[in-house]
């Protein structure tokens, strides 16, 4: 009951304060609304990019390597880059046959062009050369996928994405139509779900061809993806070490040097997101740190000013029976219910800002209850580090002099 | 025996040199009495009174107060003491500036711990006995000199105080002012509270009942008014 007077007190005088002091109570509350901000800020931007990452990645699935020519991680000289061998239907024969780990091996190649249907065309279109076997999760919504018959024979029929099928075909059936790639006729035989963005980049403005036809259309000089669903998520690691050592002896690469081939999974993809993320989210702690601490020598040299001016006032109430506990409280309570205060506009601007980011960027924003919290408590926290010494002050004060103090 | 004081003495330490504000004073008071503290500047009177009223400690001596020895008590021991047996009327009236009447009546309550709606009620009783039941809610700004030591009175009464004590509290004031304030002095000594009021003026001490007079920290008389 007792300490609850005091507070309810402390927070009246100090709101009293700040409404009296309006300009001066702003500029000493800059530092801990900046600080609070920042994070807050930051914080709910990569918290929605985390959700937005989350989501995309998983759709992929854990369970599919991709061996390219080059690991996506690391970096490569431009040497080594111009002189490395391309990977080839080679590679893709050697896997289908001797990879015991694998559950499917799936070879892929891509260009953009533009695709047209009749009088209509959509440029920038993605075009990809594979074969029938499946090692992700999207399937057909109409016709069917392509077959092993289709890829064997060379068929020239493909299966569109939905952006393709929406634009070219609009509520016509794009099925039996016939579409022109660089001159050449395909017949439409499957539309693919939608898929949605990854990375930013639309998934739906494509499509699939059998991959005998695509090095016919395009040519043979180009480095082949090969895609490899594993039996088992458990057994990446080995299916891993099997698909080296058959790509290194398919490779010639001699015992001791490096591999000339990378054998890559989303989860580089997520470690590498992490990083630049947990950079980002570094560099907003930093600020903010600094900013706070700017921000309590602030909440100090207020609370200094504030026990100065008001000697005579600590003079009194300790005349009238007021404790030193009574007098701490009162100007803890008071730095601390100024520096929420700066917390609460931090929290508003940086949730603001995350938000003006959000709709003007492709960013998302999401607002968690954990960084609300985060804010207050670090305000807060900056209140009582940096108010104590102020109020012990006021505390000590001996009530004479204090009385006497004009 | 309300007050007791043996051999109370003040030194204080000024650089090198030492001053002695009280030599071993004796003196007793009893509980209703109404005792006026006169004598030259410099000579003692608010340094007794500062002791008298918990404020301060003496150097040497003892101080009984209620029959208990306060004489070595900490800072929070004699903030409960002050808060409990005190009340202060201070010649420059001493109120909380941004604080209504009311809220600064109620503001021994706070630290004693009363509960919101029975420190209210017991403010404005004693905002009611100095006569400003109609100011409750104005700030010292906005009143009197003289309504402003009337509310420097309902805050030392609210309390219930042992000891009612007033250093010059009519100093401030124009004679008129201050006269109606020596009535309402004179009412609360017939109530039966103890009053220790230091003054100057011969007219303002004739109010009591005791004057006693120091000179250079010592009790140069001690007489019945
Ligand atoms: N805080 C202090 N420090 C040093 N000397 C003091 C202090 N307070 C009072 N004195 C000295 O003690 C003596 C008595 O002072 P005081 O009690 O204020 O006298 P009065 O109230 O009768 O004018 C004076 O000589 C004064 O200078
Ligand atoms: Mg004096």
């Amino acid at each position: 009951m007792r300490s609850w007077i005091e507070i309810v007190e402390g927070v009246k005088i100090a709101l009293g304060a700040i409404r009296t002091n309006k300009l001066r109570s702003f500029l000493t509350l800059l530092g801990i609304i900046m600080g609070v901000s920042t994070v807050i800020g930051i914080s709910s931007l990569t918290q929605g990019l985390d959700k937005t990452v989350g989501e995309e990645l998983s759709t992929l699935g854990s369970d599919i390597l991709y061996v390219a020519k080059f690991p996506w991680t690391e970096r490569i000289d431009f040497e080594e880059y111009r002189n490395r061998k391309d990977i080839t239907m080679r590679e893709v024969e050697a896997l289908k046959e001797r990879a015991t780990l694998a559950v499917g091996v799936s070879p892929s190649v891509d260009a953009t062009r533009t695709v047209k249907y009749r009088n209509k065309s959509l440029e920038n279109v993605s075009i990809s050369g594979t074969d029938e076997v499946k090692t992700g999760n999207v399937y057909p919504v109409l016709g069917r996928d392509l077959t092993a018959a289709d890829c064997e024979h060379r068929r020239s029929v493909c299966v569109i994405g939905w952006d393709v099928a929406e634009n070219l075909f609009e509520d016509k059936d794009p099925i039996g139509q016939r579409i022109k790639i660089s001159g050449h006729t395909f017949r439409v035989i499957g539309v693919l779900e939608k898929q949605g963005d990854l990375f930013g980049m639309n998934q739906d403005q494509s499509l699939k061809i059998p991959i005998g036809v695509f090095f016919k259309l395009f040519g043979h000089r180009r480095s082949i993806t090969i895609q490899i669903k594993v039996a088992d998520p458990l057994v990446l690691e080995e299916a891993k070490d099997e698909i080296r050592g058959i790509l290194r002896q398919v490779r010639k690469v001699k015992p001791g040097e490096p591999d000339n081939f990378g054998i890559n999974q989303m989860d580089m993809i997520m470690n590498l997101y992490r990083s630049l993320t947990g950079g980002l989210y570094a560099a907003a702690i930093g600020v903010g740190a600094i900013s706070l601490l700017v921000g309590g020598i602030g909440i100090m040299n207020i609370m200094l000013v504030s026990v100065t001016e008001r000697t005579k006032e600590i003079g009194i109430r300790k005349a009238i029976g007021a404790k030193r506990r009574n007098l701490l409280w009162q100007f803890l309570i008071e730095a601390v219910t100024i520096s929420v205060v700066g917390g609460i506009i931090g929290v508003i601007i940086g949730f603001g800002l995350g938000k003006l980011v959000a709709a003007i960027s492709p960013l998302p924003a999401t607002v968690t209850l954990w960084s609300v919290l985060l804010g207050l408590g670090f305000s807060s926290s900056v209140g009582i580090f940096f108010g104590i010494y102020p109020a012990s002050k006021a505390a000590k004060l001996d009530p004479i002099q204090a009385l006497h103090y004009e | 025996m309300l007050i007791d004081l043996k051999k109370i003495t003040k030194d204080y330490h000024v650089g090198t040199q030492t001053v002695h504000a009280l030599r071993e004073i004796n003196l007793g008071i009893d509980s209703g009495e109404y005792v006026a503290i006169m004598g030259p500047s410099g000579s003692g009177k608010s340094t007794l009174m500062n002791i008298l009223g918990c404020l301060d400690t003496a150097t040497e001596g003892i101080y009984n107060l209620n029959k208990s020895n306060v004489s070595e008590l900490n800072d929070d021991q004699l903030a409960e003491i002050r808060n409990r047996e005190i009340g202060f009327v201070f010649q420059t009236f001493n109120l909380l500036p941004r604080a209504t009447a009311l809220h600064n009546v109620e503001l021994p309550l706070i630290y004693k711990g009363v509960s919101a709606a029975d420190r209210k009620k017991r403010a404005e009783a004693a905002l009611d006995k100095v006569g400003l039941s109609d100011r409750m809610t104005h700030r010292p700004n906005e009143l009197s000199g003289g309504q402003r030591q009337r509310v420097a009175i309902a805050r030392a009464l609210v309390n219930d105080p042992s000891i009612i004590l007033a250093d010059e509290p009519t100093g401030n004031l124009d004679t008129r002012t201050g006269d109606e304030i020596m009535e309402m002095f004179e009412a609360l000594h017939d109530e039966g509270n103890t009053i220790i009021m230091v003054t100057h003026e011969e007219y303002i001490a004739e109010h009591s009942d005791r004057i006693i007079r120091l000179r250079d920290g010592l009790i140069e008389r001690d007489e019945a008014a």
